[in-house]
């Protein structure tokens, strides 16, 4: 059926603090996974019969496993602080979409079945019964949550929402709920490899056409000897490169794939991507699954001693930054055949940086001259990562590298950015077609904080590194009335600017 | 869910992607077409035997840029770009190209 079309908010450059509207999103509701999916993913194939006793029985185990699960229940004062943080919110007026609000679907719960008061006092206590009404709540606002944790940084006690989110939804997994756009993904990378299903033949297909590309365009320009290679499964290379699989399907993250390339070639570094291990991404996560994150992580892990490769560095990806700065060592490591000398794992980021700060590139910023670039900081690497060894440096070496490679950069406000960051309005599950009003909804802030700088510097770049950011502004940047063509990669400039062959 | 076309009724998911490739004809793709607002010309259906073809042998979708290189060597590059391909396919080439021509709904971060 054709869609109805979704009303994007004015662009007026200011965020304003929406009137609260009980319900606004309640219809704005994912695809539920079907019994392939859950089964696949070792899940009961529908919701059980005996589901509350079920759930709580979950909740309890997890209450017992992260301590900071309880913590978070038990310590938040209702203060509000966090209340007009979340973009969901702002975009919505949604209550149940304030991060407290989200939490109270899971804290009234909590407190019934699991605090003296509850159990004595329900509802005047603050407790309730967990009925079929309050699981279809859970549903709804626990996938509304992007889990990029921007309330977190706004509360006085660091409580941290997506947690919680994680957690409901690992609540709901083991009762037979799951969304079908998370699960099926989850599912393809336990069977190929890759979010997208793609198979090593058009991987290789697609990876085959953009070194004609990249050649065609140097012989354009009077350049016949650079023939910059995009490896595959070369045992014994240097570097093994791990990138989320729309590098190799999507525009634009297509673009920054030849910028890494590019990067390697001129760097002299060996490298290879793995056709087994062809998915940074691990939507695991956003399930609160273990288990799956550790099995979606392990292809990678196989890969570093099939290949046999020294280093390990990740694409432009989010959420598998923070998976693999924070995860991996745990769930794949330890990383014993790896040099040392190097991070382990290394973002392409810091990869290219250190290139720079060495004179390793020669970067020409005219090549960029058409553009006035700003940066979005992606949610998980600016508040769960770091990069290099100073702290922000998950901020500055991206502004770096694209300062390196154009003449003019200007930052959105400070209040928008860094630790400050709005998610995209996609992450953690919610980049899927029927969930097009919330993500429409959810990127008016960080839309706002764009138009700022568009009316007042230019800005006709808007620069990325992760991949469902990418994917998420290509889509909703029509709608509020933009060319997608504004929309990516900073790998994208450096493929641009970089100057290949000899040095003179 | 599953739709109804000249009595016969065709398994789809919830988008209304078919399940089944074999459903395909060239009248159901018109008929999907017209659900989605999208009225058949010879480059809309250059575009769909493309994805077809292209599906027969990789089991996915071209990535953008190979079906525009495909637009451009047929057409020229007033039609080989990214815009013409939006014109063709209002909500985006890759997903409602890929639904008329009968194949699965790309996943991913896409």
């Amino acid at each position: 059926m054709a869609k109805e079309k979704i009303e994007a908010p004015k662009l007026t450059g200011k965020i304003e603090t929406p009137r609260i509207q009980p319900g606004a999103s309640l219809a704005c509701q994912h695809h539920k996974a079907n019994e392939q999916f859950l089964t696949g993913l070792g899940y009961p194939s529908s919701l059980v019969e005996n589901w509350q006793e079920k759930a709580i029985a979950k909740m309890g185990e997890l209450l017992n496993k992260y301590k900071s699960l309880k913590l978070y229940l038990d310590i938040c004062v209702r203060c509000g602080a966090c209340a007009d943080k979340c973009q969901f919110y702002l975009g919505t007026g949604d209550p149940k979409n304030t991060p407290v609000g989200r939490q109270e679907l899971f804290r009234k719960v909590y407190r019934r079945y699991f605090t003296p008061a509850g159990k004595l006092l329900g509802n005047l206590a603050g407790a309730e019964d967990f009925t079929e009404e309050v699981l279809k709540e859970w549903y709804v606002y626990f996938h509304h949550c992007s889990q990029c944790r921007r309330c977190c940084v706004a509360c006085p006690y660091g409580i941290d929402t997506a947690e919680i989110s994680m957690a409901a939804r690992e609540i709901m997994h083991s009762i037979g709920l799951g969304t079908k756009y998370v699960d099926e993904i989850i599912l393809k990378v336990f069977n190929f490899g890759n979010n997208l299903g793609m198979q090593p033949k058009a991987i290789k297909n697609s990876l085959d056409f953009c070194e004609d590309e990249m050649k065609e365009a140097y012989e354009e320009k009077g350049i016949m000897d650079i023939d910059v290679k995009i490896p595959m499964d070369v045992e014994g290379a240097e570097v093994l490169l791990v990138v989320p699989s729309a590098d190799f399907f999507a525009s634009p993250h297509i673009e920054s794939l030849l910028g890494y390339a590019k990067v390697f070639y001129q760097a002299g570094i060996s490298w290879t991507l793995s056709s087994y291990a062809s998915e940074a991404g691990n939507f695991g996560m956003f399930i609160g699954s273990y288990d799956g994150m550790q099995k979606v992580a392990s292809r990678i892990g196989q890969a570093v001693r099939d290949l046999k490769v020294k280093r390990l560095v990740i694409g432009e990806c989010g959420h598998a930054y923070r998976i693999a700065y924070s995860f991996w060592n745990t769930l794949i490591g330890p990383f014993d055949t790896l040099d040392k000398r190097y991070p382990i794992p290394q973002h392409i980021c810091e990869f290219t940086y250190d290139l720079i700060k060495r004179g390793a590139l020669r970067l020409d910023k005219e090549a960029n001259d058409e553009f006035v670039v700003t940066y979005h900081d992606s949610c998980n690497i600016a508040r769960a990562t770091r990069m290099g060894d100073m702290p922000g440096g998950q901020f500055e070496i991206p502004r770096s590298i694209i300062k390196a490679c154009c003449n003019k950069f200007v930052d959105m406000p400070q209040e928008t950015i860094r630790e400050n960051t709005f998610c995209c309005g996609g992450g953690a599950g919610l980049l899927t077609d029927e969930m097009m009003d919330i993500r429409i909804k959810g990127a008016m802030p960080r839309m706002q904080a764009l138009k700022q700088v568009i009316d007042s510097h230019g800005v006709n770049f808007f620069a990325l590194i992760c991949a469902i950011c990418k994917a998420q502004f290509t889509k909703i940047f029509p709608a509020y009335g933009l060319s997608m063509d504004m929309v990516g990669g900073v790998h994208q400039l450096v493929s641009r600017a970089i100057v290949l062959g000899a040095k003179e | 869910m599953a739709f109804e076309f000249n009595g016969k009724t065709y398994e789809a998911d919830e988008d209304g992607y078919l399940l089944n490739l074999e459903d395909w004809s060239e009248d159901v793709a018109n008929y999907i077409a017209s659900t989605e607002e999208v009225e058949m010309t010879p480059a809309h259906w250059e575009v769909v035997n493309f994805l077809r073809e292209y599906y027969e042998e990789y089991k996915i979708a071209p990535m953008i840029k190979i079906l525009i290189k495909a637009m451009k060597n047929k057409f020229g590059p007033e039609k080989g770009n990214n815009a013409y391909l939006y014109e063709l396919y209002p909500s985006g080439p890759a997903k409602q190209a890929c639904k008329i021509a009968g194949l699965p709904k790309p996943t991913g971060c896409v």
